[in-house]
């Protein structure tokens, strides 16, 4: 399903190489976790994959079922089926996040020549996936991310993935600043979208979110390229003795 | 003290292409104000209240010629039950107008206050605006009271169960309208005063409110959509204890707007906001000028103002509150914010705090940017494509200000209007 070959990225402003050849398949049906140290490209990548400007391609390629991402706009891949679970997301004032939803949901589905969702039906769908995230009526109300706290914030990412259902999600460190319960929750939100047609790729620093989101595929990513790849085992391995003995491997 | 030669002779020449109507018992007033307008001269490029904005075509002897402007949109506010007082070219039009009668309220013409011996705008016809001349000088707003050539009255005395809606249709390219009203709302009343259209090419609005204690009066007004025409306005407001002045204005286009807000809030209590949204494109020049006098216990003022600006368009701020003596616990807000879609666009902004209390609480902010980027690629990430995300992020912006409106029905139209201004750029 995505594919990414020998991507070397840099950034725009300066002459700062970040991806240095990364290589990944991520099948549809599965779940490939990305682990690595700070600073290693992980955010770097996820961004390059959804379209974010300041990044430069210099070499390699990603695409989507055969789909070339990379010459793609952000709104274009989103309708492709990418979807990237912010580190941070964003607050934007005075647009409200049920507009910002709508909005989104109909926008993809207008780019894909299919009908728009009713106000109707939109509601019942969203007011039922936000209660299953534990998300209130109050939160879907208020301008998007505004004074959300951090476990609110991530959960808000789910229910917005849930909403315009990706083929392929990408998460980028959706449990960092989250405490158990907030962790369980968002974990039972990706579970109950896993399926066949879908494949996630699950940024993450810790092992503890791979005990409730079962990997496929563990790799390990350290200074712009995947370094090792391995089973759910190497997510323990990581967790066990930290990333210095695994680098000190492949070096 | 002689005037500079160059305002001398503008000010001559204006005042040659201008006769004041034969006005009876107004004829004090408008004398008097002709008197301050002799004094002062006209507004001139180099007088600091003007550093901003040029007043040249404003007081040009003739108004140079304006475009009308072909709306394919509905009508403004043509869904909400109200009175209609229509104003072609800025004369009052009888047959466009709906009949002058409401309860709660009495509508009359200023020509006709005279031989209707009403005291009320009699005693308030110059009034407001003689007094809104220091400590800074207004003089197109004394031109406008020695020679406005029509006007209403309006006196509430309840709660009129509609809103008052002042039309004002621009048919002829060459139309120069000089238009006075009086508004009076007695104690305890409420009302909704509605201003929609361009007016005239040139345009020169003057609106004296007196608002007693405890009476309300909210004010919602949209400038048309001509790109030609030019307009100074000048709203005059003088509060009483407990009352409450809500002003909203939308600007969409205008080659030239100078909105001037003078607010006296003179009794404890007293509540007054004014906001503004305008949105311009290529030669537009927009400019509030507000100035806010605290004079009383416990009031209330806020300024919201917020200004999108593209294709070289400029918008001007210059804000003032001013907390006089014994004027405690006043609590003052103003915010004047550009969103610049564009290098060539300039907000310019003089906010200014004069305070001689010490138990207030007075804030002020401006600021100028451009669309945030990290906001827009998330939306976009979420495949809401370029330009509506831009335009939602606009809206965005812009909804303080029009959050100031508290009517949904209103506030909806407002909004309504600038998606539509949106939508035609994208
Ligand atoms: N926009 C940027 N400007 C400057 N440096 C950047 C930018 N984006 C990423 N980097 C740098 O690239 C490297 C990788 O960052 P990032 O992708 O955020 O790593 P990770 O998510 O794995 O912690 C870091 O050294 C970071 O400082
Ligand atoms: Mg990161």
């Amino acid at each position: 399903m995505l594919e990414i070959k020998n991507l070397h990225v840099q950034l725009e402003e300066e002459d700062k190489q970040i991806l240095k050849g990364v290589d990944l398949t991520v099948e549809a049906g599965k779940v490939h976790a990305i682990m690595g140290p700070n600073g290693s490209g992980k955010s770097t990548l996820s961004y390059v994959l959804s379209g974010r400007d300041g990044y430069e391609v210099t070499e390699g390629s990603a695409t989507l079922d055969g789909q070339d991402l990379l010459e793609m706009e952000p709104e274009e891949r989103a309708a492709a089926g990418v979807f990237l679970a912010f580190q941070y997301p964003v607050e934007i004032p005075g647009v409200g996040n049920m507009t910002f939803l709508r909005t989104a949901v109909n926008a993809q589905r207008k780019a894909r020549g299919e009908e728009e969702l009713s106000a109707a039906d939109f509601l019942k769908e969203v007011r039922g996936k936000a209660k299953t995230l534990k998300i209130d009526a109050d939160m879907l109300k208020r301008p998007v991310n505004v004074g959300f706290s951090g476990g609110e914030k991530k959960r808000n990412e789910i229910l917005q993935m849930a909403m315009l259902e990706p083929k392929m999600c990408i998460m980028d460190e959706t449990d960092s600043g989250l405490d158990v319960d907030a962790m369980k929750l968002v974990a039972e939100g990706v579970n109950a979208l896993r399926d066949e047609g879908r494949g996630f790729l699950v940024i993450t620093h810790y092992q503890r979110l791979l005990d409730h989101i079962k990997p496929d595929v563990v790799h390990i990513m350290a200074d712009g390229r995947i370094v090792k790849t391995g089973g759910p085992d190497l997510a323990l391995e990581v967790e066990n003795n930290g990333y210095a003995d695994i680098l000190a491997e492949v070096n | 003290m002689a005037l500079p030669q160059a305002k001398q002779t503008a000010t001559e020449a204006r005042l040659a292409a201008l006769t004041m109507p034969d006005a009876g018992c107004t004829r004090g007033a408008r004398e008097d104000a002709l008197a301050r307008v002799l004094e002062s001269g006209l507004p001139g490029r180099r007088d600091e209240y003007w550093k901003y904005t040029q007043p040249d075509s404003l007081i040009s002897a003739e108004a140079l010629p304006a475009a009308v402007f072909v709306n394919d949109e509905p009508v403004l506010f043509n869904d909400l039950d109200r009175l209609k007082i229509v104003f072609v070219d800025g004369v009052f039009s009888a047959e466009e107008s709906d009949e002058l009668s409401l309860d709660g309220v009495k509508i009359d013409r200023i020509e006709d206050i005279c031989c209707k011996d009403i005291h009320w705008a009699k005693d308030l016809y110059g009034v407001l605006e003689a007094r809104g001349q220091s400590p800074v000088q207004r003089p197109l707003a004394a031109l406008n009271t020695a020679f406005a050539s029509d006007g209403v009255a309006i006196h509430v005395t309840g709660k009129p169960s509609k809103p008052i809606n002042l039309i004002y249709r621009h048919a002829s390219p060459t139309s120069d309208a000089i238009l006075h009203h009086v508004i009076r709302v007695e104690s305890g009343a409420e009302v909704t005063i509605l201003e929609s259209g361009p007016a005239a090419s040139r345009f020169n609005k003057c609106m004296e409110i007196e608002i007693a204690d405890k009476g309300t009066l909210h004010h919602v007004r949209a400038q048309g959509r001509d790109h030609e025409r030019r307009a100074a306005t000048h709203m005059f407001t003088r509060l009483g204890a407990e009352s409450v002045y809500k002003s909203f204005t939308l600007t969409a286009n205008g080659v030239l707007t100078r909105n001037e807000q003078v607010v006296e809030l003179t009794g404890d209590n007293a509540v007054a906001h004014v906001a503004g949204a305008c949105v311009g494109d290529g030669d537009f020049h927009h400019d509030d000028t507000v100035f806010i006098t605290h004079d009383a216990v416990n009031c209330e003022s806020r300024q919201v103002f917020k200004k999108v600006l593209r294709n070289g368009a400029t918008g001007v701020f210059q804000g003032k509150i001013l907390v006089k003596e014994g004027a405690q616990k006043t609590d003052g807000y103003q915010i004047s914010q550009s969103l610049l879609l564009d290098d060539d666009s300039q907000f310019l902004a003089k906010p200014e705090l004069e305070i001689y209390a010490d138990d207030v609480a007075c804030s002020h902010g401006s600021t100028s940017g451009a669309i945030d980027e990290t906001a827009l690629f998330y939306l976009r990430s979420r495949g809401v494509p370029v330009k509506d995300a831009t335009n939602m992020l606009t809206l965005a912006f812009l909804a303080e200000a029009v959050d100031e409106i508290e009517d949904n029905a209103l506030a909806d139209e407002i909004v309504s209007r600038l998606e539509g201004w949106l939508a035609r750029r994208s």
